[in-house]
C-alpha cells in the first residue's frame, strides 16, 4: 500500500471517540459493594413489590455460587465485583419527570449532543424512545401514541409497577435468572430497562428505539429488556448505546428476553458504540457481558436480530432464538468491529426444536489495530426439528498484521432431514481491489470506505434506515484503521 | 473426578509397575517414560467437560480392566490374508510388537530401515533417537502421556535423504486374538531431505473388546514427499484412540487418507505442524458408520511460517445409531502470512437416529492469508433422487448412486490404485445396490 492511503486512513482511525463527555448532574448512587441488603436497597428504590424482591434474591443467591465463565477468547483483568456500585440514578425533581419539560436540561443536552432525537417535535422520522440514563429512564416518548394502539412501552421499572401479571409471566422465562453468571448477575442487579408489549394482531405503528449511556464513574449498568409479541403482532426494536471515555473499566451486563407468540414478529436492532478504552494502552473501555435470546414460542414466529458492534473493549455477547413453534424463523445478521487493543467474542445461537424451522446467520468480521475478533455460534437442530434449515455464512476481514480473526461454529444436528451449510472465509482488502478503485478515480481513503462498506451491506441492509447510516457512519470512525 | 474413573486410572497406572513391560527410551529424553507416566497420573483421562471430549465419553474406557500385552499374540499370517496388500512391503505388529515372521521387508533401497522402534533404539539408531518424542508433547494428552508411559514397540521407517522408495510400505497392526486386551503401539517415520515415501498403516483386529492407542510421530525433512494412508478396520467392538503428529519441514509435501470403517469408538488426533516455508499439506478423510459406531475426528492444523497450503477434506456417511465428530482447527501463527488454508466437512445423514457434531475453527493472527472452512449436514438430495428414478432406476439404487457419488470425492484423491480400488470395493459391498453401481460406473 502506499504510504499516503495509510496516513489518511490513520488520521481518520486515531479520531478522538466522539461521545466521550462526562455530564455532571447530581447522582443518586449506592456506594460500591455487592451484598443482599444492596439487592434489597435497588428493590427498595424502586418501591418493588415483594415478589420481585424475592425474584432477585434468589438469583443474587445463586450467582454467589457461580464462577465468572472462561471459555470465551477475550483477555481483561479478573473484575473485582465488590468494586462495582450497583445504582446510580440522576437526582429526581418530585416524583420524577412526566414530561420533557422536567427532565434535566443537562441530560437532555447529553442526548442532543449524541444525536438522539429525544424531543418530541423531533420525532417526525417516527422513532419513540425510552432513553435510559445510568440505571433509570428518563423520559419515554411517544407513550401515548402507542398507548392509542394498546402497545405498552415503559420503563422496566414501571411495568413491574402498572402490569405485575405480565411481568411476572414473561420475566426469566426465556433467560431464567439461572442460565448464566451475567445473566444471575443482572437478574439480582438489574436497576431498570425497558418492557414493551404488543397486543394481539396489532402492528407497532413506529419503531421503538431505547438509549443507553454509562455516565457515572464505576457503576455498572445492569439493564433488563422484555419483549412480548403477542399472536399475529409486529415490532421494530432499536437499541443504541455510547458511553463517555473513562479510565477504569465500566461493566455493562445487560439480559434481554423476546418473546413471540404465533404469526408474531420481532425485530431487535442494536448499534453498539460503548467507550473502547485508549487503542494505545487499552485502558478503560466498557466490559459488554450480554445475554440476548429470544423465543419463537408459537408458529410461524420470526425473530430477527441485527447488530453492529463497533465499541466496548471486550464485548461477549450471542443473541441466540430458539425455534421452539413450527414454521418459525430466527435470523442473525451482525458486524462486529474490532479496533485498537478491542476484543469481542460475539456470535448466534440458533436452537431448532420445531418442524420447518429455518434460520440464517450472517457475520461480518473485520479486525484492525491489535484487535481480536471471534465469531462463535452454534446451531443445534434436535431431533424432533424435521426438516429445519440453517445457512452460516461468516466472513473476517484481517486489515493490518497484528489483529486477529477466529471462527468457532459448533454444529450439532441430529436429524437427517435438516439441512444446514457453514461457510466462513478470512481475507484481507485485496490490493488489487483498491488498484482497480483507483483507477476509476477514487482515493485511497473512499476506495477503503466502499469496500468495507460492500463487505458490510448484507447486514446494513437489515437495519432501519436511520441506523443504518448511523452504523455506516461508525463505521467509518472506528475501523479506517491500517491497509495491508 | 469420580471413584470408578480414579480406580481405572490405578489399573493404568500399575501396567506400567508390571513387569516385563518395555522400558527402553530415547537417550536425548531421560526420564520420559516416567515423566508421561505421573503426567497421566495428574491428568486423568479426559470427561466430557473438557472442550475437546465433549461429545466422545471414554469413560467406558476408564471403566474396563484391559490386559497389556507384553508379548504379541500367536497370528498367522493366513489370518492377515484379508488385509495384506502383497505388492507392498510390509511390517506386521501384533499387540504392539514387530513379529518378523509376518513381515515381509524385501527389496527397499540402501539405507531405508522399516521395522521395530523398539529394537532400533535399543540398537542405538540415531536418527529414532532424535525424533522420537520430538513432536508428541504428552504433557497435552492423557491418551499419549499413556502411550508414552506403556508402549512396547512399533514401527519404526527412517528414509534416508534423496531416496525414493518406490514400493509402498504397509504397516499392518493387529490387536491379537484375546479378550481385552490393550496395546500402545508408538510409531515413528521420517523422510530424509527430497525423500520419497507411501505409507499404508493399517489396523486390523483378530480379538475381541481390544484398546489401541497408537501415537504416530512422522517427519518430514525438507522437501520431502510423504503420502500416508491410515486405514481404520478393526471389529466393531473395538476402542481405537489414535493420535498423528506430521511435522513438515520447508517445501515438504505431505498428503494424508484417513479411512475409517471399523471400530466401535474411534478417536483420531490430527496435528499438523507446518513449520517451514512452502509446505503443502493435504488431509482427507472418510468415515462411514452404522450400528453405534462413534467415530471422532480432531484435528489441528497449525500455519507456522509463510507461504503454506493446507487443505482438509473430510465426508462422512451414517447410518443407524452411529455418531460422527468433527473438529477442526486451522491456526495461523503472525509470521504465516500467504497462508492458503481450506477445511471443508461434509456429512451425509441416512438414518433419523445419527448424530454429527461438526465445529470447524480458525484461528488467524496473520493478515494477508486466504482461510475458508465449510460444513454441511444433510440427507440425500430428494430431487436427485427423483431425477434417477425419471430415468428408470429404483429408489434404492439411485440412493446407493448418490451415495457413492458423495464418497467417490475421496476415492478420486487416493493415488494409490490397490487402496482406492479396495475401497471402491468396499463401498460396492456396503451399499445396498452396490452391483447396480459397480456396472453403472
Amino acid at each position: 500500500m502506499p504510504s499516503t492511503a495509510t496516513e489518511t486512513i490513520e488520521q481518520l482511525a486515531s479520531r478522538e471517540y466522539q461521545a466521550g463527555f462526562e455530564t455532571l448532574v447530581e447522582q443518586d448512587t449506592l456506594p460500591p459493594g455487592l451484598d443482599e441488603d444492596v439487592v434489597r436497597a435497588i428493590s427498595a428504590k424502586k418501591n418493588e413489590p415483594e415478589w420481585m424482591l424475592e425474584w432477585r434474591l434468589a438469583a443474587f443467591r445463586h450467582w454467589q455460587t457461580l464462577t465468572e465463565p472462561t471459555w470465551a477468547k477475550v483477555e481483561y483483568e479478573p473484575i473485582d465485583y465488590q468494586a462495582i456500585s450497583y445504582y446510580a440514578a440522576p437526582k429526581k425533581k418530585g416524583d420524577g419527570p412526566k414530561s420533557l419539560d422536567e427532565v434535566d436540561p443537562e441530560i437532555l443536552r447529553t442526548y442532543e449532543k449524541l444525536g438522539i432525537p429525544l424531543h418530541e417535535q423531533k420525532m417526525l422520522a417516527g422513532v419513540a424512545v425510552d432513553a435510559v440514563f445510568d440505571s433509570v429512564s428518563v423520559a419515554t416518548t411517544f407513550q401515548s401514541k402507542l398507548a392509542e394502539a394498546g402497545v405498552i412501552f415503559c420503563p422496566f421499572s414501571e411495568a413491574v409497577q402498572k402490569h405485575p401479571e405480565l411481568v411476572k409471566k414473561y420475566l426469566g422465562s426465556v433467560v431464567p435468572p439461572k442460565d448464566n453468571f451475567f445473566a444471575a448477575l443482572n437478574s439480582a442487579v438489574f436497576s431498570d430497562g425497558s418492557f414493551v408489549y404488543i397486543p394481539k394482531g396489532v402492528r407497532c405503528p413506529m419503531e421503538l428505539s431505547t438509549y443507553f449511556r454509562i455516565n457515572a464513574k464505576n457503576t455498572g449498568q445492569f439493564e433488563r429488556t422484555l419483549i412480548v409479541a403477542e399472536e399475529g403482532s409486529h415490532v421494530s426494536y432499536l437499541e443504541g448505546c455510547t458511553a463517555p471515555m473513562r479510565d477504569e473499566n465500566q461493566l455493562h451486563a445487560a439480559v434481554v428476553e423476546l418473546v413471540a407468540a404465533e404469526d408474531a414478529t420481532i425485530k431487535y436492532s442494536t448499534v453498539q458504540n460503548w467507550y473502547p478504552g485508549d487503542p494505545e494502552t487499552g485502558k478503560g473501555g466498557i466490559y459488554n457481558f450480554v445475554t440476548k435470546r429470544g423465543l419463537c414460542a408459537g408458529d410461524r414466529s420470526k425473530i430477527s436480530w441485527t447488530q453492529v458492534e463497533t465499541g466496548s473493549a471486550i464485548t461477549w455477547k450471542y443473541p441466540s432464538v430458539i425455534l421452539r413453534g413450527n414454521d418459525t424463523i430466527g435470523e442473525f445478521y451482525s458486524v462486529a468491529v474490532t479496533n485498537g487493543r478491542q476484543q469481542a467474542d460475539t456470535g448466534t445461537k440458533m436452537i431448532h426444536v420445531g418442524n420447518n424451522t429455518k434460520s440464517t446467520i450472517i457475520s461480518k468480521g473485520i479486525s484492525a489495530g491489535r484487535g481480536q475478533n471471534t465469531y462463535r455460534g452454534q446451531v443445534e437442530m434436535l431431533k424432533g426439528a424435521h426438516n429445519a434449515r440453517n445457512y452460516s455464512q461468516c466472513d473476517s476481514m484481517l486489515i493490518g498484521e497484528d489483529c486477529g480473526a477466529h471462527t468457532f461454529p459448533y454444529i450439532d444436528v441430529q436429524n437427517p432431514s435438516a439441512q444446514m451449510e457453514h461457510e466462513a472465509s478470512t481475507s484481507k482488502i485485496g490490493e488489487d481491489q483498491i488498484f482497480y478503485c483507483n483507477s476509476r478515480g477514487l482515493d485511497e481513503e473512499t476506495a477503503v470506505s466502499l469496500i468495507v462498506n460492500g463487505f458490510c451491506k448484507e447486514v446494513f441492509r437489515e437495519l432501519p434506515m436511520e441506523f443504518a447510516v448511523e452504523a455506516q457512519k461508525l463505521l467509518e470512525v472506528s475501523l479506517e484503521g491500517s491497509v495491508g | 473426578m469420580s471413584n470408578v474413573v480414579a480406580a481405572a486410572e490405578n489399573s493404568y497406572l500399575a501396567a506400567f509397575d508390571q513387569p516385563g513391560r518395555a522400558t527402553v527410551e530415547p537417550t536425548p529424553r531421560p526420564g520420559w517414560r516416567q515423566a508421561a507416566r505421573d503426567r497421566f497420573a495428574e491428568l486423568g483421562f479426559p470427561t466430557k467437560r473438557d472442550e475437546d471430549w465433549r461429545f466422545t465419553n471414554v469413560g467406558p474406557v476408564a471403566r474396563t480392566e484391559y490386559e497389556l500385552a507384553v508379548a504379541p499374540a500367536a497370528v498367522t499370517l493366513d489370518q492377515l490374508e484379508p488385509w495384506i496388500y502383497p505388492e507392498m512391503a510390509r511390517a506386521v505388529f501384533v499387540d504392539g510388537h514387530f513379529v518378523a515372521g509376518l513381515s515381509d521387508l524385501d527389496g527397499l533401497p540402501d539405507g531405508v530401515r522399516v521395522g521395530s522402534l523398539a529394537a532400533a533404539l535399543e540398537g542405538g539408531d540415531v536418527t529414532a533417537h532424535d525424533h522420537l518424542g520430538r513432536y508428541a508433547p504428552f504433557d497435552r494428552q492423557a491418551f499419549i502421556a499413556l502411550n508414552t508411559a506403556l508402549f512396547a514397540d512399533g514401527a519404526f521407517v527412517a528414509v534416508p535423504a534423496k531416496t525414493v522408495v518406490e514400493r509402498p510400505i504397509q504397516l499392518l497392526f493387529v490387536a491379537g486374538p484375546g479378550e481385552r486386551r490393550m496395546a500402545f503401539p508408538r510409531n515413528l517415520i521420517v523422510a530424509g531431505e527430497a525423500a520419497q515415501v507411501t505409507l499404508v498403516e493399517s489396523y486390523v483386529g483378530l480379538g475381541t473388546e481390544s484398546l489401541t492407542c497408537p501415537v504416530t510421530e512422522l517427519a518430514a525433512d525438507p522437501a520431502a514427499v510423504v503420502d500416508h494412508y491410515r486405514l481404520q478396520q478393526e471389529r466393531t467392538d473395538a476402542t481405537h484412540i489414535a493420535l498423528q503428529h506430521y511435522h513438515c519441514e520447508r517445501a515438504a509435501n505431505v498428503s494424508t487418507h484417513s479411512l475409517s470403517f471399523g471400530g466401535g469408538l474411534v478417536r483420531n488426533d490430527v496435528w499438523a505442524v507446518l513449520d517451514g516455508e512452502g509446505v503443502e499439506c493435504t488431509l482427507n478423510g472418510l468415515y462411514l458408520t452404522r450400528g453405534r459406531q462413534h467415530v471422532d475426528n480432531h484435528m489441528w492444523v497449525e500455519h507456522v511460517k509463510p507461504n503454506c497450503n493446507s487443505y482438509e477434506l473430510y465426508k462422512g456417511i451414517l447410518e443407524e445409531q452411529s455418531r460422527a465428530v468433527f473438529n477442526g482447527l486451522i491456526h495461523v501463527h503472525p509470521e504465516a502470512q500467504k497462508t492458503d488454508a481450506k477445511q471443508t466437512n461434509r456429512n451425509l445423514l441416512l438414518s433419523s437416529d445419527a448424530g454429527v457434531h461438526t465445529n470447524p475453527q480458525l484461528v488467524i493472527h496473520a493478515d494477508d492469508v486466504r482461510c475458508t472452512h465449510g460444513s454441511t449436514v444433510g440427507q440425500l438430495d430428494a430431487d436427485a433422487v427423483f431425477y434417477l428414478r425419471s430415468r428408470g432406476i429404483g429408489e434404492e439404487a439411485a440412493k446407493s448412486l448418490l451415495i457413492y457419488a458423495f464418497a467417490r470425492d475421496i476415492v478420486d484423491r487416493i493415488r494409490l490404485e490397490s487402496v482406492r480400488t479396495d475401497l471402491e470395493e468396499f463401498l460396492f459391498s456396503r451399499l445396498p445396490k452396490g452391483e447396480i453401481v459397480r456396472q453403472a460406473v
